[in-house]
């Protein structure tokens, strides 16, 4: 049995007749928090709550959902921009392992992980005896398929066509300008990454990316940071390039045939995936994605169905209550 | 009055005492351990193990005596393991009277068992003259047979303050274990039972997550959420909640606690947090999980921005599935207060805020906070964030709301007590009126005794009326009782001698 008091400890007066002092009492105060008295709200599920909170979920939902179904399946006509993506299946990058591999302070252009880079890189750390810029799994196995559009311009003429497509504003904002950054420096990017050597299963180094523009070369290659913001899923796609819209009232992309040429350079089959290409205008709620509005109008409508069962319930169990036994 | 709130919280009462036989049995009638109403009073007064065997099986349980009995089967195999009692309900009140040394004899073997199984069915027992020793051996063998959970309570008093120093709970006067049990007692016990089981659904669907996203990852183990978030989750982001409600929940006001000691029932039957309330925590937790995972993924399954740009990346789907599921665990915890005190809206919508501040700090990519970074990244994605957190947050409330709504009004009925006023208790009629108690307190072993037991000698009662509002018996009252016996054989003139104590 415990020795010690229990701050519910009472001792009535003390000892009688103490001459002339205070007699100690270890009552506790009789303030409203420690008798728990607070002041408080009790709420009470009755069924004047319970069923409106149904019918009015159901009520809500199921307007919600048909408007995002509606929106999702408007998206049909290509104007305004028109947003091409490759599409892989059965990719794991949300695999652990390979979510841990990369260096985020190399990618940000910190020059002393640029030549040592972390150890959650390995295998892909250290080639020939130099450092991988940029390490890792997940900047290894990027994606270097290169797709172009064409139009044809009708039957009789085949001449294509290049639709052209916008290779910059694809990325994040934040990924763009904060978090990845070439490492400073005024020579060119070439001297920069001096001492290292590309990945394993690339076949140019990175700062040759895009030598055209000094913009999108090296670490900060939007191609590259699309890739290197892995996803979640199984199956994704990820933004490759921008069909801007034309300022005159032609649409973006004309009915008509057109041509897609792949230069094949991901291999994918060694572990049955797929590979596609997709081509998509967004709304305000992104792009055609049923999902959200199926299911906030199936919600709706299972909600209002609970709703009508539990109020026969009410009903029923009520009618019998008001005759039963009180006293328990 | 406490004894009697105390027996209609069906909680029975041994006395275990040094006094004679008959001081034990007045004042047991005093106290109101024994009533009047009780279906029968047995005496265990047999000087050896057979008769003794006789009057505990006989006058109980005649059924007892088969072969078919659990307790003849567990004599007859002696296993090893401790035996524990099977729950038997009684046929009607009834009450044990048993001395010392009696109880000598029945502490023995196997008639330990005999006199637990028959005590167990008694309102009330009392024990008379107990040596200090069979006091503890006694205590020992509730105990350990029936596996209760035990607290000493010490009533501080004149006697010293021996009592008060080996207890876990210590005050000054009876009638406050009254509030110590009904009260405090039962709040303390739904408490408890409401914070374990919303501590452990809010792990499992924390937990449970990752079991769905196995599926999807390669069964690589990759978490759902940042190691951030994981970190904090029980120790910033939902401790105070569940703090808030295991210190100031109440389900009625002490008031209603006092008044209605049936409420008492369900913490001894442990009704509100068993195995099946563990695994109904388990299935919603389950379920939860799943809403959790699905509608999140489908929402960012080949979807876009309204710019066009992903969100189908691991880090967006770990935000989403982090702001439902402290959403998710903040209504749940709404859901189960009952008690809303201002410092229960401060801790509960508090630690919402303070996950929104957090977030707001770490996606600010930490390092250089770059406003216009922020609500960019949040806003274009913002559509489609909240959509996915207000589904998957309603399709898990449902259920729960539906069940707490539907379990007052089919599963059980004591709410009713809240709604009502406080009936008027019928008084039951006199089973046995007491002719058979004598008015003494103090005993004679010899002499007088028969006679004034034989209850001749007592002074006749008034007739009951049936509209009696709570309150102790008249005849119960014997301290101010005037007694008058009659003296046969010194003059045929009956003579008074009054008694007062």
């Amino acid at each position: 049995m415990a020795m010690n008091y229990n701050a519910k400890d009472e001792v009535d007066g003390g000892p009688p007749g103490a001459p002339g002092g205070t007699t100690k009492t270890r009552r506790p105060d009789n303030t409203a928090f420690k008798q728990q008295r607070l002041p408080a709200w009790q709420p009470f599920l009755t069924a004047g709550t319970v069923l409106p909170t149904f019918f009015i979920i159901g009520l809500i939902f199921i307007p919600i959902g048909i408007g995002i179904f509606v929106t999702s399946n408007n998206i049909r006509e290509i104007e305004g921009n028109v947003f091409m993506y490759y599409g892989l299946s059965n990719f794991y990058q949300n695999h652990r392992r390979y979510v841990k591999s990369r260096d985020d302070s190399q990618l940000n252009g910190d020059r002393s992980a640029l030549l040592n880079p972390s150890k959650e890189c390995e295998p892909y750390r250290r080639n020939e005896d130099k450092p991988i810029a940029p390490c890792g799994a997940i900047a290894n196995s990027m994606f270097n398929d290169t797709l172009e559009l064409f139009l044809v311009a009708n039957e009789s003429d085949p001449t294509l066509t290049l639709i052209p497509l916008k290779r910059k504003g694809i990325a994040w904002w934040t990924d763009k300008n904060v978090k990845f950054r070439n490492p400073p420096g005024t020579e060119s990017l070439k001297e920069r990454f001096k001492d290292t050597t590309n990945p394993v299963n690339w076949l140019k180094p990175v700062y040759e990316l895009d030598p055209e523009d000094e913009d999108n070369n090296g670490f900060i290659n939007e191609d590259f940071i699309v890739w290197m913001r892995t996803a979640a899923l199984p199956t994704f796609r990820k933004l490759y390039r921008l069909i801007e819209r034309k300022n005159d009232l032609h649409p973006t992309l004309p009915a008509g045939r057109y041509y897609l040429n792949i230069t094949y350079n991901y291999p994918v089959h060694s572990f049955d995936g797929r590979k596609r290409m997709i081509l998509s205008t967004v709304s305000w709620m992104g792009g055609k994605n049923p999902f959200l509005g199926i299911a906030y109008i199936t919600i709706g409508s299972i909600s209002f169905l609970l709703g009508v069962v539990l109020l026969v319930i009410n009903h029923k169990y009520r009618n019998s209550n008001n005759t039963a036994d009180i006293t328990i | 009055e406490t004894i009697i709130t105390l027996n209609k919280a069906k909680i029975k009462i041994w006395v275990l005492t040094g006094d004679k036989q008959e001081t034990a049995i007045n004042i047991a009638y005093s106290c109101n351990v024994f009533e009047d109403e009780m279906d029968g009073v047995f005496m265990i007064e047999g000087k050896d193990s057979e008769t003794i065997l006789q009057e505990l099986r006989g006058k109980m349980k005649p059924e007892s005596l088969l072969e078919s009995d659990p307790v003849n089967i567990y004599l007859k195999k002696k296993p090893k393991r401790t035996f524990t009692m099977p729950e038997e309900l009684p046929r009607g009140d009834y009450g044990l009277v048993i001395n010392g040394y009696s109880l000598a004899f029945a502490l023995e073997g196997n008639l330990e068992l005999e006199l637990l199984r028959t005590a167990s069915l008694c309102k009330g027992v009392i024990c008379c003259r107990m040596t200090p020793f069979q006091k503890a051996q006694v205590v020992e063998l509730v105990k350990s047979m029936i596996k209760a959970a035990h607290i000493g309570v010490g009533i501080s008093g004149q006697e010293g303050m021996q009592a008060m120093l080996n207890s876990d709970f210590a005050f000054s006067q009876f009638c406050y274990l009254q509030r110590l049990l009904l009260v405090h007692g039962r709040w303390s016990y739904n408490r408890m039972c409401k914070f374990l089981s919303y501590f452990f659904y809010k792990n499992f669907v924390f937990t449970l997550v990752h079991f769905w996203y196995a599926f999807f990852n390669g069964f690589s183990a990759q978490a759902v959420y940042d190691t951030w978030f994981i970190t904090c989750y029980n120790l910033i982001y939902t401790s105070l909640p569940v703090l808030g409600l295991s210190l100031f929940e109440q389900d009625v006001n002490e008031t209603w606690s006092l008044h209605f000691p049936e409420l008492y029932i369900p913490g001894q039957h442990n009704l509100y947090f068993n195995k099946k309330e563990f695994v109904k925590c388990l299935i919603h937790g389950i379920y939860s999980s799943f809403v959790l995972f699905f509608v999140p993924m489908g929402t960012i399954y080949n979807s876009e921005r309204s710019d066009g740009k992903d969100i189908s990346d691991i880090q967006t789907f770990c935000l989403i599935v982090q702001t439902s599921l402290i959403w998710m665990v903040t209504v749940q915890i709404a859901l189960k207060t009952t008690y809303w005190t201002m410092i229960s809206h401060f801790f509960i919508w508090g630690s919402l805020g303070f996950y929104f501040c957090i977030l707001f700090f770490l996606y600010s990519d930490g390092l250089c906070l770059m406003f216009p970074s922020i609500f960019q990244f949040l806003g274009k994605a913002l559509s489609q964030i909240w959509l996915s957190l207000i589904l998957s947050v309603i399709l898990c409330v449902i259920p729960a709301f539906g069940y707490q709504f539907l379990q007052p009004l089919v599963f059980d009925r004591i709410n009713h007590c809240k709604t009502r006023p406080p009936q008027v208790r019928v008084r039951t009629k006199l089973k046995h009126p007491s002719l058979r108690r004598s008015a003494y307190a103090f005993s004679h072993k010899q002499g007088f005794g028969a006679l004034i037991t034989s209850g001749k000698t007592t002074k006749t009662k008034p007739n009951k009326k049936n509209s009696f509002p709570v309150k102790k018996k008249e005849s119960s009252d014997i301290s101010t009782r005037i007694v008058a016996f009659q003296e046969k054989s010194i003059s045929g003139v009956p003579s008074t001698i009054p008694l007062k104590f």
